[in-house]
């Protein structure tokens, strides 16, 4: 038993999806979705009996590349993420109909099989084909699912996937370069490498302009807001509620253990760039008018404010980070299908023209409110455990850091409740708007149920992450 | 040698099937008789020999180059049975002379003295000069093929000149004699601007920047099956030539020519990339974006003594994904009279396979993971971080972005514009063409070892 069982099922079900033909792919989709979550947590039980489930295979020679998978604490918890994530996701477009349906959902099912490939490599390499290909699934979601102006939204989808793959091109000279040194592609192999403080930073910067624009983090961030909110929802939920998280993970993974001296010694300018992530996207979420984008701008104060914990370099920031990392991906898919439901009714996205809803639906204000209030990280909630470590570990670094990281949550509450407030209360609106049916409910009622649960009681994830991160640190410690 | 024997003997059997009138049968006997051929160069893999005074000598390079080459001819002959249906009553020579260009690409990379060298640079141009301009009542088909036969003979005049100069100075043709003698410490003036000459010849003829100016209006101009062999079969052949003819002459080259290499490699890299961007016909978009491959394929230049694995996998990635390419444009455009790209609009719905093959090897062109295309350029780049040109690879690290610009183009009018007229008919040829070349593209791409291994 091993994880790459987990990447066959989910390449297999892309393919058996799409053979499956447009009327039974959601399904073949969602059961597929399903087999890898309850793979994946098997494979956690292994795990946490202490056995092997790691695979290392010798792929090519010349040039030295392993098919190698590990999974620790921390590639298990992103699995579990991604695995999790994904039957929420496909559960989540049962009301839609999309035109051929069969290549959608097959495409969703193969960009999870990237995406947990990618947490799980430990080969340079393969670690970044995996990175690589998941963009492609997303370009054609995005471009062909997408919605309104279809020249608009090829020029937004276009920037995004240039902007990626430009920065993720550096990356793989970092990485040639460190094989150079290494001669093997193993991550272990590539941590014992001595490199020069100089060397450092050319490498640290390399993954850096892959990372902070996949993040994103200011200025890379000018793709995200447009292809947010002209992705088809589904597209949206994976990009923000999993993929960005690709960026991050790695960050914790390869870039600073790789370039630890780097890492320190511009340690202020990279929580600075986090920190200022936090403030400007806080700021423009309060003008949006449009649901959808005013939700990417919350995510990008989010994102920016883990980053910045992620670059504390101390135990709580990297743990802090995986937590709000897991509670960001859970919160914004449910902000997201919230946006989507309210779609589906009043075929807009504009908040101005929404409002007098809890009049007539009530059970769904109310989901929509736990969600809105688990974003702004209300105590109980899984977020408020994150949030807070991270705002702890910056004021262990500067309380300023803290002080200013913190914007988030204050500046958060005013432009969700805000929003709230335009888009749900108020006078009854003359449109009607049914109340959730069974399939939106469940979906939600689940992300709720997560959300609380690991608030009151988040144990098992501190536990799986904590000794993987504290070998992280380890090796960022190390005397060069 | 045996290879070249069967090739020629191949030719002429064609020759032969048009007097007994048994045209139909051409396209199936060639395919069949090349795959002998192939089968026959395969198995003389190990052996290395030299035949009529070192004129031929069979290397592992020359069998491993030779069947690439096999192979790509199989493809184009495959997809001329599709072109050449309104032109029935020539189609033995249309094939006829594409296998004779083969025993001259062959001879090309076999040859064992500069005069046998000339000799399949020769054949090999003239045949293409013959198709650029085959079809015979179009002014731009007629154009193509005057603008290519000046340009091509302006350059073999160079090459010639070039061998001259070798020859005044070493006193041979044979390139062992004159690989031993440039080993000594003193070496006429001569020799060193003989090589380059040749090298400005080769250059003509892969199209690299500043000797590029022929190829755009060639590609263009040219009937689509004939753009498809240039910038596959014969851009490969050349390229392949050019590292032996170095190779084989002065193993160590001096550190100025690698800087003048360096130089034309961005150049090259650079000019075709930024012109594909405007481009709007395709055949022309790919003539500029295979200049800038050919600034790839030049890095290998830079460590001759290991790269030619590299330079094998690198062809045989590109090739591929470029035949594929063709193969889909030849079934797009066909009986239209440019090759805009409003032509691919909505392909995507109308044709979703086609669609797929042709995103596919655009995505490998551009060096996107799983596909070929990707583990050409990562090799060629560990090979020349290894020799220490960072900032080459950093300009072709850029370039690679701007590229995916102009491909992307394309992915983008197949699948979001709506389709203008249904095509009608699926040609058992193209489809077969363009599903096993991308799949070998793909194969090749998940198993790098496969190709990297045999010349490793």
């Amino acid at each position: 038993m091993n994880v790459s069982l987990i990447l066959i099922i989910l390449l297999v079900g892309a393919f058996a999806t799409y053979i499956a033909g447009d009327k039974f792919a959601s399904k073949v989709a969602l059961f597929f979705g399903l087999a890898a979550l309850g793979c994946s947590i098997v494979v956690l039980n292994h795990y946490n009996l202490g056995e092997n489930i790691s695979l290392i295979n010798q792929w090519i020679t010349k040039p030295n590349v392993s098919f190698a998978l590990k999974a620790d604490g921390l590639s298990l918890a992103m699995l579990l993420l991604t695995t999790a994530l994904t039957p929420i996701i496909i559960f989540s477009s049962f009301g839609n109909d999309y035109k051929n349906a069969k290549a959608f959902y097959a495409l969703i099912l193969f960009m999870a099989f990237a995406m947990a490939g990618t947490f799980l490599a430990a080969d340079g390499l393969l670690y970044y084909i995996f990175w690589e290909l998941s963009l492609i699934p997303i370009y054609f979601i995005a471009l062909i699912w997408g919605n309104g102006d279809a020249e608009e939204r090829k020029k937004a989808v276009v920037k995004f996937f240039i902007y990626t793959l430009a920065g993720s091109l550096f990356m793989l000279v970092a990485f040639v370069y460190l094989y150079q040194k290494a001669g093997s592609f193993l991550i272990e192999d590539l941590y014992k490498i001595n490199l020069s403080a100089a060397e450092q930073l050319w490498i640290f910067l390399a993954f850096f302009l892959a990372y902070a624009i996949k993040i994103p983090l200011i200025p890379f961030h000018t793709w995200q807001a447009k292809v947010y909110q002209k992705a088809p929802t589904v597209g949206t939920m994976l990009l923000s509620g999993i993929m960005l998280k690709m960026g991050l993970y790695s960050v914790i993974r390869w870039q600073l253990p790789l370039a630890p001296l780097a890492a320190k010694e511009y340690m202020f300018i990279f929580i600075a760039i986090g920190i200022a992530g936090v403030i400007y996207g806080s700021i423009v979420a309060l003008r949006q008018k449009d649901l959808k984008k005013l939700l990417a701008y919350s995510s990008l104060a989010h994102v920016g404010l883990i980053a910045a914990g992620t670059y504390t370099l101390t135990l709580d920031g990297l743990s802090g980070a995986v937590l709000q990392m897991i509670a960001h991906g859970f919160v914004v898919v449910g902000l997201f299908f919230v946006a989507e439901i309210i779609f589906r009714r009043y075929e807009t996205r504009v908040i101005a023209e929404m409002g007098g809803i809890r009049a007539q639906s009530p059970k769904f204000t109310s989901m929509f409110l736990i969600l809105v209030l688990a974003s702004v990280a209300l105590p109980s909630t899984f977020n408020f455990v994150g949030e807070f470590t991270v705002l702890y570990s910056l004021s262990q670094i500067n309380i300023w850091f803290a002080i200013l990281g913190g914007t988030t949550i204050i500046l958060g509450a005013y432009y969700m409740l805000k929003m709230f407030q335009y888009a749900m209360l108020g006078e009854t609106n003359s449109k009607l708007f049914a109340d959730v049916t069974a399939n939106e409910g469940i979906t939600l009622v689940l992300i709720i149920a997560v959300l609380f649960f690991f608030g009151l009681y988040p144990k098992p994830i501190v536990d799986l992450i904590t000794p993987s991160l504290q070998e992280i640190l380890t090796q960022i410690n190390r005397i060069n | 040698m045996n290879t070249l024997i069967a090739i020629i003997g191949l030719g002429v059997l064609c020759l032969l099937f048009e007097i007994f009138n048994l045209r139909k049968a051409i396209v199936p006997v060639t395919i069949i008789g090349l795959l002998a051929v192939l089968g026959l160069t395969v198995s003389e893999f190990n052996s290395t020999e030299s035949y009529y005074n070192n004129m031929i000598t069979v290397s592992k390079f020359s069998t491993a180059f030779s069947s690439l080459f096999i192979v790509l001819t199989i493809f184009l002959v495959g997809l001329g049975h599709n072109f050449y249906e309104n032109h029935q009553n020539k189609i033995s020579d249309f094939i006829a002379i594409k296998v004779f260009l083969l025993a001259g690409a062959v001879a090309m990379v076999s040859f064992g003295n500069l005069a046998m060298f000339f000799l399949g640079i020769e054949v090999l141009s003239i045949s293409l000069y013959i198709l650029a301009a085959s079809d015979r009542l179009n002014l731009k088909s007629n154009e193509a093929g005057m603008k290519y036969f000046l340009m091509g003979s302006f350059a073999s005049g160079i090459l010639l000149f070039g061998i001259c100069l070798i020859y005044g100075a070493m006193g041979s043709f044979d390139v062992i004699e004159i690989s031993e003698l440039s080993q000594s410490a003193e070496l006429p003036i001569w020799f060193p601007i003989g090589i380059a000459l040749l090298t400005i010849g080769m250059f003509f003829k892969i199209a690299a920047v500043p000797f590029h100016f022929w190829a755009p209006d060639v590609y263009e101009g040219s009937p689509a099956l004939t753009t498809a062999l240039m910038s596959t079969l014969a851009k490969v052949v050349a390229m392949a030539t050019l590292y032996k003819l170095l190779s084989v002459m002065n193993a160590d080259i001096s550190e100025a020519f690698k800087i003048v290499v360096v130089v034309i490699s961005m150049a090259s890299m650079t000019v075709g990339n930024i012109m594909a961007l405007r481009q709007v016909n395709v055949k022309r978009m790919l003539a500029f974006s295979g200049i800038s491959h050919a600034g790839f394929m030049l890095m290998t230049l830079l460590s001759l003594s290991t790269s030619a694995a590299s330079l094998l996998y690198y062809t045989t990635a590109y090739s591929l994904a470029g035949i594929a390419a063709f193969s889909v444009i030849l079934y797009v455009c066909k009986n239209r009279d440019n090759e805009d790209i409003t032509n691919f609009h909505g392909l995507g719905k109308s044709n979703p396979l086609l669609a797929a093959i042709l995103t596919a090897s655009l995505l490998s062109m551009a060096g996107i993971p799983i596909f070929a295309g990707f583990f050409a350029k990562l090799v060629l780049f560990s090979q020349t971080i290894q020799d220490g040109y960072i900032a080459l690879v950093i300009v072709a690290v850029i370039n690679s972005i701007i590229s995916v610009g102009y491909y992307f183009k394309l992915i983008l009018a197949m699948y979001t514009k709506e389709p203008n007229e249904e095509k009608t008919g699926r040609p058992f040829m193209i489809y077969a063409v363009a599903v096993v070349a991308i799949a070998l593209n793909i194969i090749i791409g998940l198993f790098p070892s496969l190709v990297l291994d045999i010349l490793g």
